[in-house]
């Protein structure tokens, strides 16, 4: 089943919202207040049109001259004058003040007037802005029905896509006037645009109320009108919500935060970073920040708290020098909080920002600037836009979020349940920075709550700054408690202690054993020599014994001899 | 002398009636004195285009000065009188 074909906008949204565009050759009704941007869009269609599709258009202008509306939209860089000299048409055709209507009329000069035009210049798209005006010139309802439908068949005659343009009521933003109420259902496609203040702040708002042959989102999606014209900010249809995933990680900037988390973020993840006022979340995005710089990469940092300086300043202080990359122009530092605006507007100007300066990480610090008075319907949605855009652009995004400080912050578990922005079940990765207060200190103390697809560290880690750095150190747990600051340098210095008691115990143990020992040697030793002594003493008994024994023999045949060995003698004569 | 230039759609309702009623208008308050050039729009849309018609039919009054525009049928007679300056004639 194909429905009518479309005729795109070029308004990125609106041909989202309409599934590529206004119906072909048929008529749409755009219905806005004052001021709901009714011009903007009728132009920009037609723009987009003789620009980027070679369908020709002509603006018929009923209430401002062709003039002013083209002055007006001089600040859109669409090159209207360019575009004038054969694609695009003003016809001014504002009724005269001082018209005296005596009797009926008709449109059918007009449309003769246009039918010349349109064959010359080989119109395909017609805009009627502000038809009211004349309409409110007929004299009863039956006319201004009877001109309508005129209107509107003459249109579907010349197979032309028509847009119509009428004002609505003050009070109903949905509604067209009373007398032209009859529209709205002619028509094959409706555009509602309003405009509210909320709490002072302006939103503005489109919905396509009816569409002929074709789907289309039902809802409200708030629009802003900015440096090109319209932007509709359309929640992601399922269709393109398949981003790339990478494996490829990122460096915190932290080298012991890359090793908790594996080796890092994930390129185009969204990491989120909660924590009370002064927990170090504008530090470690900061870290963050200035590793990506140091890989080359280009980076966008928005501030809502302080000025982009300071910031600066302040992240100087811990060592994180990011004035370099702002001077080599790869580091973009911005201070969002003069922006006044709604949720939408600061969403349109970040991407603006991120894609003019062709970044690759952005920091938002903090992401919760966004919940600001009037915002807090709006600011979830354009969260998590901005995470899902952010994600499709392979954009790495680190934003920080202020917690409550008035939620009972010493219990890890309950301030964490504080979730004005539901940021956290968004985010990839999400670190919490608390203070633990102990012993008459606050230190800052860093876990990682969540972080998909890689296996963390469970482990909570004191987060410690100075002005060589950031780094991480690991917290003593001590009785199921944790010990930081004083009380961990403490247990590491009294467990240093103990180490060097058993250190100089064992030292001495060993002397001691060696002194024994070489005791045992030099008793072996002397008793070796003892024993030689011995040997030697036995060897000189034995001696002694064989020359006393010899003596012996030889003094008994001595002593025969002396006494007259006659034996001898005797032998010898 | 009253110059008139009519611009009119073709036979479209409105533009028929419109002749009808400036010639019966003529007649009755400008014997004589009148001069209609009609245009059709369908004939001559870069002309009407050029003289800023839009609405038909469109009177206008060329002379005396000042030039006026009276779009309509011109059915309401007393409304196109008082718009030409007749209403004295009228009475």
């Amino acid at each position: 089943m194909r429905g009518p074909t479309k005729a795109p906008t070029g308004i990125a949204g609106l041909d989202e919202m309409t599934d590529g565009g206004l119906p072909r050759g048929r008529t749409t009704l755009l219905v806005g207040g004052p001021g709901s941007g009714k011009t903007i869009l009728a132009l920009q269609f037609l723009v987009h049109g003789a620009r980027d599709c070679k369908e020709p258009g002509i603006f018929v202008a009923f209430e401002e001259t062709p003039k002013r509306i083209v002055a007006n939209a001089e600040g859109f860089g669409w090159r209207l004058a360019e575009l004038q000299r054969k694609s695009l048409l003003f016809l001014d055709a504002q009724p005269l003040p001082d018209l005296v209507h005596a009797g009926n009329f008709d449109l059918s000069g007009m449309l003769a007037v246009l039918e010349a035009k349109i064959g010359a210049m080989k119109a395909r798209r017609i805009v009627f802005d502000a038809l009211d005006i004349v309409l409110a010139l007929l004299p009863d309802a039956a006319a201004i029905r009877r001109e309508m439908y005129r209107l509107h068949s003459w249109l579907v005659a010349h197979e032309l896509t028509g847009l119509i343009t009428l004002k609505s009521g003050a009070d109903d933003a949905s509604a067209v006037r009373h007398p032209f109420g009859f529209v709205q259902f002619m028509v094959d496609c409706a555009v509602i645009l309003n405009h509210s203040v909320v709490l002072g702040v302006s939103q503005r708002n489109m919905r396509v109320q009816k569409y002929r042959g074709s789907g289309f989102h039902e809802n409200e999606s708030p629009f802003l009108i900015g440096k090109d014209g319209f932007n509709v900010a359309v929640a992601r249809t399922l269709g393109n919500s398949d981003a790339k995933v990478s494996n490829e990680r990122v460096s915190s900037g932290v080298k012991r935060l890359d090793t908790m988390l594996g080796g890092g973020y994930y390129r185009a993840s969204s990491v989120l970073i909660t924590g009370f006022a002064g927990t170090a979340k504008t530090t470690l995005s900061g870290a963050f920040a200035e590793a990506a710089c140091r890989r080359g990469e280009r980076t966008v940092f928005i501030s809502f708290d302080s000025d982009a300086n300071e910031v600066i300043r302040n992240l100087a202080s811990v060592g994180i020098r990011l004035d370099r990359y702002v001077k080599n122009g790869r580091l973009q530092m911005i201070s969002a909080r003069t922006i006044v605006g709604s949720a939408e507007t600061y969403l349109v100007r970040i991407k603006t920002l991120v894609k003019e300066h062709r970044a690759r990480c952005l920091v938002i610090d903090p992401v919760s600037a966004l919940s600001k008075a009037g915002n807090e319907l709006t600011a979830n949605s354009v969260a998590e836009r901005l995470i899902d855009w952010s994600k499709a652009g392979r954009t790495t995004l680190v934003c920080t979020r202020l917690l409550d400080e008035t939620s009972n912050q010493f219990e890890g578990a309950s301030p964490l349940q504080v979730s004005p922005l539901q940021v956290s079940t968004l985010a990839d990765t999400w670190i919490h920075l608390n203070y633990l207060v102990q012993a008459g200190e606050r230190n800052r103390g860093l876990s990682i709550i969540k972080s998909r697809g890689t296996a963390h560290s469970n482990q909570v880690r004191e987060l410690i700054l100075s002005s060589a750095g950031v780094t991480l150190a690991d917290a003593y747990t001590a009785g199921g408690e944790v010990l930081m600051g004083t009380l961990r340098w403490q247990k590491e210095n009294s467990e240093r202690r103990a180490h060097e008691i058993t250190e100089v115990a064992g030292k001495h143990k060993r002397v001691m054993l060696d002194a024994e020992a070489a005791e045992l040697e030099v008793r072996v030793k002397s008793l070796q020599v003892e024993l030689l002594a011995k040997q030697v003493e036995k060897t000189l008994l034995a001696r002694s014994t064989e020359s006393r024994k010899g003596e012996l023999s030889q003094g008994r045949s001595r002593m025969r001899e002396l006494r007259g060995a006659d034996a001898a003698l005797r032998g010898r004569k | 002398m009253f110059k008139f230039r009519l611009y009119v759609a073709g036979d479209a309702q409105n533009s028929v009636d419109a002749i009808a009623n400036l010639t019966a208008i003529c007649r009755k308050y400008l014997p004589d004195r009148y001069d209609i050039e009609i245009m059709d729009v369908f004939l001559v849309p870069a002309r009407a285009l050029a003289d800023g018609i839009f609405l038909t039919p469109t009177l206008v009054k060329l002379a005396p000065a000042p030039i006026r525009r009276i779009i309509g049928s011109l059915s309401h007679t007393a409304l196109v009188l008082q718009a030409l300056g007749l209403e004295a004639s009228a009475a």
